[in-house]
């Protein structure tokens, strides 16, 4: 690997920044791995890495439909904060930012990781009581949370408009440690990172099946480049998760559904933080090239279409026009969709499954970019040791039998 | 936005509808002599099924009753509606 560096840089600079060499390998898969990760997004490339960085796994493959980063991972709003409700979450969460903060040195690749500061605001006496108590929870468990006035809250966001809303605003939740990342290189980071250590990142290779052995345990899977085997297989296939666990004929507590965003034509510096409104539902931040990153809620039913409908984003954007007048006339450029895979409780399931040596990483719903470090560390130690990391204990498939629920979603109100 | 054909109006634009979930979900007969495990498939786990769904809508800005649709989650195409307590179309009767 090529470790970045000014000075490598500079010496580069001489020769017209040529003799650069891709940032991993496209390997062609080979018969057999230790382990197997199904999923290129930055959920599954960061627990490769972790395998083969922290568990010194001997060989270890990620298996990609498309490209990585061409699902979830490029195309979310980029949007990291870990101040949830209950204390399982946060712990998770918190974990995760924790490793946010040094993640661009442990990898070598800048993540344009920038704590600006993630603001949530209250538009109602039940907004205000609910804000505060996560805001106390949060303090209490030891996660940076405070409450802002109106007037602090648009001391902090200048563009906040206050008066003439119909939803006004009456107070904001701000976690100052929360912020942004750039998306795509947290895909890149990881997969530079892992294949430096070993890790092979096959492209383009489907999975169509999952193999067992005659005890029931994972033997491999079936691709659309031949079978690989494998006695530990990992998915983090974020929407598709149901399609290739019924493989293994598992049946999860999971639908999928449409995910809009959008971003604006890209503007001057100024938008300086991370704002969001459940009770209107939008969020809005400005990436580094100057786009404002917009998103908006679920479509209404599920869908593996990666596109949903036009009303949706409409709403949104009447919320960010009521929020901040200055973007009235700001023009729209590209909208999408990615499918997010929503568990009841809309709290992830980071677990081993009733098939021997099959680990699933899944139910992230609206709300995955954020734990993605958090997330693939505890799933690698989850698969290398065959038993979950204390922080994941409490997000097992079994929950929701034995009614143990990390209930986020009534404790948000909306998908988050 | 879809255009959903509600099997007593006709059709309609996709914001007069709300989502009900998977459809022919049937509910224990029974709640006491049900185990846990026939509850938890029953209350959360769903097919999620990539392709052709059976799925309820309810057509709450119209006649406000509920109807069953297959719809193709891989494009989002209406395939049929059909009223609460009719097969399928094209299910085995």
């Amino acid at each position: 690997m090529q470790p970045f560096s000014g000075l490598a840089l500079l010496k580069r600079g001489f020769t017209g920044q040529r003799g650069w060499t891709p940032q991993w390998r496209s390997p062609q898969p080979k018969p057999g791995y230790d382990a197997l990760i199904i999923g290129g997004g930055g959920h599954g490339l960061g627990t490769a890495y972790y395998l083969a960085s922290e568990h010194r796994l001997g060989s270890v493959a990620v298996l990609e439909k498309g490209w990585i980063g061409g699902g979830n991972t490029g195309r979310n709003t980029t949007i990291i904060r870990s101040n949830y409700l209950f204390a399982e979450s946060a712990a998770l969460y918190d974990h995760a930012l924790k490793l946010w903060e040094g993640l661009s040195q442990a990898l070598n690749y800048n993540l344009m990781f920038s704590q600006r500061g993630v603001m949530l605001l209250a538009h109602s006496v039940h907004d205000v009581q609910v804000s505060k108590r996560h805001v106390h929870a949060n303090r209490a468990a030891g996660v940076d949370n405070e409450w802002l006035t109106p007037e602090e809250a648009q001391a902090f966001c200048p563009p906040l408009n206050l008066q003439g809303l119909r939803y006004p605003v009456l107070g904001a939740a701000l976690q100052r440690h929360g912020g942004t990342a750039r998306h795509d290189a947290v895909a890149w980071g990881y997969a530079r990172a892992a294949d430096a250590l070993g890790v092979d990142i096959v492209e383009n290779c489907e999975v169509t099946g999952i193999l067992r052995d005659t005890g029931g345990a994972v033997a491999g899977v079936e691709t659309t480049r031949g079978p690989i085997r494998a006695r530990r297989v990992g998915v983090a296939a974020a929407g598709h998760t149901s399609v290739i666990m019924k493989m293994a004929g598992i049946e999860l507590p999971l639908e999928s559904y449409p995910l809009q965003a959008l971003v604006s034509e890209p503007v001057k510096p100024v938008f300086p933080c991370v704002v969001m409104s459940n009770t209107i539902h939008a969020y809005i931040s400005q990436s580094d090239k100057g786009e404002l990153v917009i998103g908006a809620g679920t479509d209404a039913y599920t869908s593996y279409t990666q596109r949903g409908a036009l009303h949706i984003p409409s709403h949104a954007l009447e919320a960010i026009c009521e929020l901040f007048p200055i973007f009235r006339r700001m023009r729209m450029l590209r909208n999408w969709g990615g499918i997010v895979d929503l568990t009841p409780d809309r709290s992830p399931i980071i677990a081993r499954t009733p098939v021997p040596g099959l680990y699933v990483n899944c139910g992230w719903g609206t709300g995955g970019f954020k734990a993605t470090p958090g997330s693939a560390h505890v799933f690698a130690w989850t698969i290398a040791r065959d038993e979950p990391h204390p922080i994941n204990v409490p997000f097992t498939l079994e929950r929701f039998r034995e009614g143990l629920l990390i209930d986020e979603a009534a404790a948000a109100a909306v998908a988050h | 936005m879809l255009l959903i054909e509600c099997p007593y109006c006709g059709e309609r634009p996709e914001p007069e509808f709300t989502y009900g979930g998977q459809a022919h979900l049937a509910r224990p007969r029974d709640p006491a002599a049900t185990s846990d495990e026939e509850w938890t498939a029953f209350l959360y786990r769903r097919a999620n099924t990539r392709g052709v769904h059976a799925e309820r809508w309810r057509h709450v800005h119209g006649c406000g009753r509920f109807f069953n649709a297959l719809r193709d989650t891989t494009s989002d195409q209406f395939l049929a509606t059909y009223r609460i307590g009719e097969p399928p179309p094209g299910a085995p009767r």
